[in-house]
């Protein structure tokens, strides 16, 4: 990494880093409060007040498409962009073209919202958006790819930082899920309806090839691009483990590709395709501990930092939780496992442990500390950090535990027998027995979502008393 | 080769990367679209195929399941367990979803399986409880969809539509030639519903006599997407076929 140094932000192109830090803060809370508000919808469905906009089945894509793609690609873009200039010393490559990202990126989640609102969709989780939608993201994405590889050509350092491998393979593996996983055949040029090119059990293979690698790459290898930059940073520590960062990096990329149909066990595709996807998702425990323990360990002889430095704690949580699930992840891709967690909320429990308390708090503290920095000023308020940071893992917490009683429950009810031999509970009584699941479960989202806005509040106040004029940045590193 | 050198040269670094991370999906996905048992053969003792396109009715009715994310609380997908038999039926074969694009296998049962729920109910059942579900299952979660019974349905593109899923491999057919392949696949009475020149008609016909929605003037959403629901799952009789016959495809 670079050495200290001065530098005016001329060196570097910030501005478009602001923007999509900005931009971050705000699909983060769109995003979280359409979650909050669909998860009110399962347990009270009154809710969805009969408007067709609003049910259940169009929002819910609006959730996940402002989380992942807002709030999760907008972090990615931000940090993306800071990492790679600040490891090879070089002003972001392509000029403009990087503000052309920024726009066309905002266009995609806002076009993709009224989409999913409107009805048009194409019926592929994580993939909603229609053609017109998925073809600015595959422009935007060839530019955004054209940018990094560009800056990294430019950069001003022999080595690559490691970083930017992670952030690299995510780019290069989100073209290749998004190009083959939305392949269709529009009904016509003037209409948004399109049909996709596969069926039946190739499609559902194509679709959770995508959605499980979605989670891999844009989920997970990026966020460890934002890791491995932000906790050595923050910690004052080098990483802890060179040669663990490489075998992480590899043995991740290789084997992500190869647990999707995990997602398909004891579905009408051939048995050695979810045989193969289990034995990887086994194996990928290995790599993701890795990086778990080269994380957290990274703070070795700073420990005390948890209990001074709130950011701090909030990376290390997020650490804490991407083991967890990376843990139960391989767990629930047992097939015996799967066979009662499949179709149940534990499944929703488990996403949420890794979207809430891994991507959101590594984001969280990364953001912590970058918006500082670009803003050369100092936080507005540490305890309102602090108060994030309760507010968040209260909230994950309460998610995830009432996601896992009513996915086990779920579970268990559906397989229960009687002395008679016939099933002992209707699929209605099951549905019954989640409604106070239901409601703690948004309970806890709300808690999150409240520790959002608080960040958001923070991060206002710390942007305004900041400036942004071209003067000299003393660079801790 | 050390490591040091990738981490100098990006393009060997980009080379491996996507070496890396294309390995799977080669090996794992793409041979699927070549290995011809990973759909079963399902055909009636006098060699017509039993799985069948949707008619233009049908098809209308998937839209609208798609376009209201009814997949986001239903699968379509039975496993091969015993308590899944009992409440579902019998588990789903690839072939079932032959023609569906894109697939509606599902990954969440906040309600119920619904590969077989073609004729478990009536149809003025269904009519009741897609509007208002709660009137039926009180424990019921899901939204009411009012709008579904007055909303006339919108066939101005429905050949479009057709002609889209033809071009993807659906067996819809415009030419005499195709039609009469159809009738040697699947029988005189489907091959006729399959032919895009008539489709409008043949919608609007199957409406009338189906009457799903228990009106008989106007062609509705209800219509459709009833249609829909009572023929999914219904296109094979499994009485035909051997117990472990569709083991042997897995």
């Amino acid at each position: 990494m670079a050495t200290a140094s001065v530098v005016t932000s001329e060196q570097y192109n910030y501005d478009i880093i602001r923007k999509f830090t900005i931009m971050t803060l705000v699909w983060g809370a769109v995003g979280m409060l359409v979650g909050v508000y669909i998860a009110s919808e399962l347990a009270f469905p009154f809710l969805n007040f009969d408007i067709p906009y609003i049910t259940f089945g169009r929002l819910r894509p609006v959730h996940t498409g402002a989380v992942i793609f807002g709030f999760g690609g907008s972090a990615l873009f931000a940090t993306s962009y800071y990492v790679v200039q600040r490891t090879c010393q070089t002003r972001l490559w392509g000029g403009n073209l990087a503000n052309f990202t920024f726009w066309g990126w905002q266009a995609v989640i806002v076009l993709a919202a009224l989409g999913d609102v409107m009805g048009h969709s194409q019926g592929r989780e994580y993939a909603e958006m229609e053609w017109p939608i998925d073809l600015l993201i595959e422009v935007v994405w060839v530019v955004y790819m054209a940018i990094f590889i560009g800056t990294l050509m430019n950069r001003k350092q022999p080595h690559i930082y490691v970083a930017n491998w992670f952030y690299l393979s995510f780019i290069l593996a989100t073209a290749l899920l998004h190009t083959f996983n939305n392949l269709a055949v529009p009904i016509s040029l003037f209409s948004i309806k399109s049909y996709s090119l596969f069926s039946g059990a190739q499609d559902a293979m194509t679709q959770w090839w995508y959605g499980h690698n979605a989670v891999g790459f844009f989920l997970t290898a990026a966020f460890l691009g934002m890791m491995y930059y932000f906790v050595p940073k923050q910690a004052g520590k080098p990483v802890y483990s060179y040669r663990l960062s490489i075998v992480h990096f590899w043995a991740l990329s290789f084997m992500y590709m190869w647990a999707g149909s995990h997602h398909l066990h004891w579905t009408a595709i051939p048995d050695w395709t979810s045989t193969l996807a289990a034995t990887f998702s086994i194996m990928l425990l290995l790599p993701s501990w890795g990086g778990m323990i080269n994380g957290i360990m990274t703070l070795s002889g700073a420990w005390d930092k948890l209990r001074t430095d709130p950011i701090m704690r909030f990376m290390i949580v997020a650490l804490s939780f991407y083991g967890m699930s990376t843990f139960e992840g391989p767990m629930m891709s047992l097939k015996d496992v799967n066979a009662l967690s499949h179709y149940t909320d534990w499944t929703v429990g488990h996403v949420h442990s890794g979207a809430l308390g891994w991507v959101a708090m590594i984001s969280f503290g990364s953001l912590y500390h970058l918006i500082p920095r670009l803003w050369n000023t100092q936080v507005y308020s540490l305890r309102l950090i602090n108060v994030h940071f309760w507010l968040a893992t209260i909230g994950v917490l309460l998610y995830i535990t009432a996601m896992w009683i009513s996915g086990i429950m779920q579970g268990l009810m559906w397989r229960a027998f009687d002395d008679f031999g016939n099933l002992q509970y209707s699929f209605a009584e099951s549905v019954a027995a989640m409604h106070p699941f239901y409601a703690m479960r948004a309970l806890g989202g709300a808690f999150f979502l409240t520790g959002m806005v608080v960040m958001c509040y923070n991060m206002y106040k710390t942007i305004n008393q900041g400036n942004t004029e071209a003067a000299p940045v003393a660079a801790a590193a | 080769m050390k490591h040091d050198k990738i981490e100098r040269n990006l393009g060997w670094l980009l080379v491996l990367t996507m070496l890396a991370i294309s390995a799977g999906g080669l090996v794992e996905v793409v041979p699927l679209f070549f290995i011809k048992e990973t759909v079963e053969t399902v055909k009636t003792a006098d060699g017509k195929d039993m799985i069948r396109p949707y008619t233009p009715l049908e098809q209308r009715g998937r839209d609208i399941y798609i376009r209201e994310g009814c997949y986001l609380c239903h699968s379509q997908m039975i496993r091969p367990f015993r308590d899944e038999a009992l409440r579902y039926g019998h588990y789903s074969l690839a072939a079932e979803s032959k023609y569906d694009h894109p697939f509606q296998w599902g990954s969440k049962r906040t309600g119920p399986d619904l590969a077989r729920v073609g004729g478990k109910y009536s149809n003025d059942w269904h009519v009741q409880h897609l509007t208002a579900p709660r009137s039926m299952v009180p424990e019921s979660v899901m939204p009411n969809y009012p709008w579904l019974i007055k909303t006339k349905l919108d066939t101005s593109d429905l050949t479009l539509r057709l002609q889209a899923l033809r071009t993807t491999g659906v067996p819809y057919s415009m030419s005499k030639a195709e039609y009469d392949r159809n009738v040697k696949q699947f029988g005189e009475d489907v091959a006729k519903m399959l032919h895009i020149p008539d489709a409008e008609q043949n919608l609007i016909e199957q409406a009338k006599t189906g009457n799903y929605d228990n009106n008989i003037n106007d062609v509705t959403e209800m219509d459709a997407l009833v249609a829909y629901l009572q023929v999914l799952g219904t296109m094979v009789d499994f009485k035909q076929f051997d117990d472990d016959y569709f083991a042997k495809f897995r």
